[in-house]
């Protein structure tokens, strides 16, 4: 069974993030950058995969020189081998043009599953899975809670917000997973170690036979015109309980469009 | 060449160690705190993660990293709670280390496995009620008869000594006299539930109240020959080259819970408002808390410094010291201010830097008091 687990480096969600003023696109030099959390959810599910099942779990990530720490973390936990894309040209790309870049490396691997977080926290599109899924014409099983792997049949629970669905798809598939479907484990020491010895292999576009002037931020399908920093919080409501106050607090929703 | 960066490993681990810390013990670790409660589960979970194992090579189960690694782990451990660090400290380099450094291999091969993965703890017995700045004055005895040791005496706030996963104590005891008279002190390891052994309930403490300490009598034990720890007679030297060590990692500890309390404080002053403005825009509190960063970092250096001579195998044992002295001493007052920065509230086991308040002042006396440093230290400088 082979495995590639799609792992993005974000700003740290928990700590300010920016965009960067000279082109709108998100300020990664400055920034706390971290795996995205939701990723570390499909690389242990990964793993868990191939505990029971053998196999190679390969990470596949796009981005900048640094992203490198992002790699070593999936090693550490317990990935095998990584595929570093990295090319200047694709500064500011969009998530179609990602998804173009992404699918030009899944093809270059061998994969039985394709494994990602159901979103990033920088930019939240969520499409990704979907975009790939076309791309390589292959199943996408999105917002997974549960998997389970049986020969080439994958299941998934599909998590929504009333219960789940049941999907089952053969593989090769993409499958996206949300925080629900495990917990991720902590590297151990002897994983760190051990990750500096694993293979990494860096591409550029040309390896990947990308035109350079498909993606980047001149081409991007989006781009960011104009940003300000969030308003500062209100005042608040106070809703007094005079008998009544399950009623307001109702229609303060309602008046919000929030029920 | 001048270098105190980390390397990847080594910041890779920081990173992960500060998350297990945030993510897994701050959130329970007040209630175990107040419980007077050694929390198993957690400590379980820092021996998945091969911290107990990480200055031991993989042959004995460890994780093969160095002294420093450890240190580096057990500072960012005690920046959020230091009960599990010095659960970590004292199950490594006092449980553990003298059986890597001096064991048989008979007894490596017994023990190191279990206590590298943290699903055993060791405790090592060396204050007795009577005293535990001068070691040399031990009272326990253990005597050899018909290829047993035989032990009699007691000991004093022993850490790690009674918990779900305590396995073994490596006591000092008086096994002889040396041909100058003086007591020949040798290192004997006793298994727990070792007939004769009995360990006494847990102290109630002033801080460290998540960590086990306890009060260890011996009516003869009896133990086979082969559970003697090293050379016979060598019992003193062996623990004074392990508390070298020691002094190293408690520096360590110390730092962390400085540098846990510039977090806290940073944190604090920005929420707390006071005459119509966060409290942080008063110069007073800036300068409480630049010199706590001040202290934090130069009490890191100090430890850099000491771990990098010992690990290049030069004689580290002043530096050791100094580390230690300082460190505690600064961690002290770091824990003064930050109560200072959270007002009453500071005064409230509820908010961590009443923990870090009580948990501060047994740095300067355990391991060696701060006297008994400064002792070393002027020793050292060939004063006195
Ligand atoms: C929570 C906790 C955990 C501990 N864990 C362990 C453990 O796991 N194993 C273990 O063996 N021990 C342990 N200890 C014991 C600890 O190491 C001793 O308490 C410490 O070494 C001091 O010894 P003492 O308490 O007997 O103080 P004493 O030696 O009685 O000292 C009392 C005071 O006199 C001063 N003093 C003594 N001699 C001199 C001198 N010559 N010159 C100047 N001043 C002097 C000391 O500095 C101190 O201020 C622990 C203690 C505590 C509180």
């Amino acid at each position: 069974m082979n495995i590639v687990v799609l792992v993005k480096q974000v700003p740290d969600s928990g700590s300010e993030r920016k965009l960067d003023s000279s082109d709108n696109t998100v300020a990664r030099a400055s920034a706390d950058n971290v795996i995205n959390e939701m990723d570390e959810y499909a690389i242990e599910e990964a793993l868990t995969v191939k505990e029971s099942q053998g196999g190679e779990v390969t990470v596949l990530t796009v981005g900048p020189g640094s992203a490198t720490d992002a790699i070593r973390k999936a090693l550490s936990m317990g990935a095998d081998k990584a595929v570093h894309v990295t090319d200047d040209a694709v500064h500011g790309s969009c998530a179609v043009q990602t998804s173009a870049v992404i699918a030009a490396a899944l093809q270059q691997l061998e994969y039985d599953l394709v494994l990602c977080g159901a979103e990033s926290t920088d930019g939240q599109v969520s499409v990704m899975p979907a975009l790939l899924s076309e791309r390589l014409g292959i199943p996408h099983l999105s917002g997974a809670r549960k998997l389970t792997v049986e020969g080439t049949t994958v299941r998934v629970e599909r998590q929504t917000d009333g219960g789940y669905w049941m999907l089952e798809s053969s593989l090769p598939a993409i499958v996206s997973t949300w925080d629900t479907i495990n917990e991720p484990r902590y590297p151990s020491f002897k994983g760190i170690m051990a990750a500096k010895k694993k293979p990494v292999e860096t591409k550029s576009l040309a390896d990947l036979g990308v035109d350079p002037a498909s993606v980047g931020l001149a081409t991007a399908t989006s781009r960011v015109l104009d940003f300000a920093g969030r308003p500062p919080k209100g005042e608040g409501v106070k809703v007094a309980d005079e008998g009544d106050g399950a009623e307001k607090l109702v229609g303060y929703l309602a008046a919000q469009k929030l029920v | 060449m001048l270098d105190y960066r980390l390397d990847d490993e080594t910041e890779t681990l920081r990173k992960v160690v500060r998350e297990f810390a945030l993510e897994v013990v701050a959130p329970q670790i007040g209630d175990f705190y107040e419980r007077d409660e050694f929390p198993t589960d957690i400590v379980r979970q820092m021996g998945e993660l091969g911290l107990f194992g990480l200055p031991f090579p993989e042959e004995y189960g460890g994780s093969g990293g160095d002294y420093f690694t450890l240190c580096v782990a057990l500072e960012e451990l005690a920046r959020v709670d230091s009960s599990v660090a010095i659960t970590l400290e004292a199950g490594v380099s006092l449980g553990a280390m003298p059986i890597y450094r001096f064991g048989t291999e008979e007894q490596k091969q017994q023990w190191l496995p279990r206590l590298c993965a943290g699903e055993a703890l060791g405790a090592f017995g060396l204050t007795e009620p009577g005293g535990g700045s001068d070691a040399g004055a031990t009272k326990t005895t253990a005597k050899l008869e018909d290829g047993h040791w035989v032990l009699n005496g007691s000991k004093a706030f022993i850490t790690n000594s009674g918990t779900d996963l305590t396995e073994l104590v490596i006591a000092t005891a008086v096994t002889g006299t040396r041909p100058d008279g003086g007591k020949e002190i040798s290192a004997i390891l006793v298994p727990s539930g070792t007939p004769g052994l009995a360990v006494g309930k847990r102290y109630s403490k002033v801080g460290w109240n998540a960590s086990d300490t306890r009060e260890l009598s011996f009516t003869d034990v009896r133990v086979p020959e082969e559970n003697l720890v090293g050379g016979r007679g060598r019992g003193y030297a062996q623990f004074l080259q392990i508390l070298d060590e020691g002094r190293i990692a408690i520096s360590a500890l110390a730092v962390g819970l400085a540098q846990g309390c510039v977090d806290e404080s940073v944190k604090y002053a920005a929420q707390r408002e006071a005459f119509g403005r966060a409290i942080g825009k008063n110069q007073a509190v800036q300068f409480m808390i630049a010199d706590m960063e001040v202290r934090a970092s130069t009490a890191r250096l100090a430890y850099y410094r000491a771990a990098e001579k010992m690990l290049r195998g030069e004689p580290f044992k002043r530096e050791a010291s100094i580390a230690k002295l300082y460190s505690s001493e600064m961690a002290m007052e770091n824990a003064r201010y930050a109560t200072q920065v959270h007002g009453g509230y500071g005064f409230m086991n509820e908010f961590p830097v009443g923990r870090f308040y009580r948990d501060a002042k047994i740095l300067e006396i355990g391991e060696g008091t701060s006297e008994v440093q400064r002792m070393l230290i002027a020793r050292d400088l060939g004063v006195g």
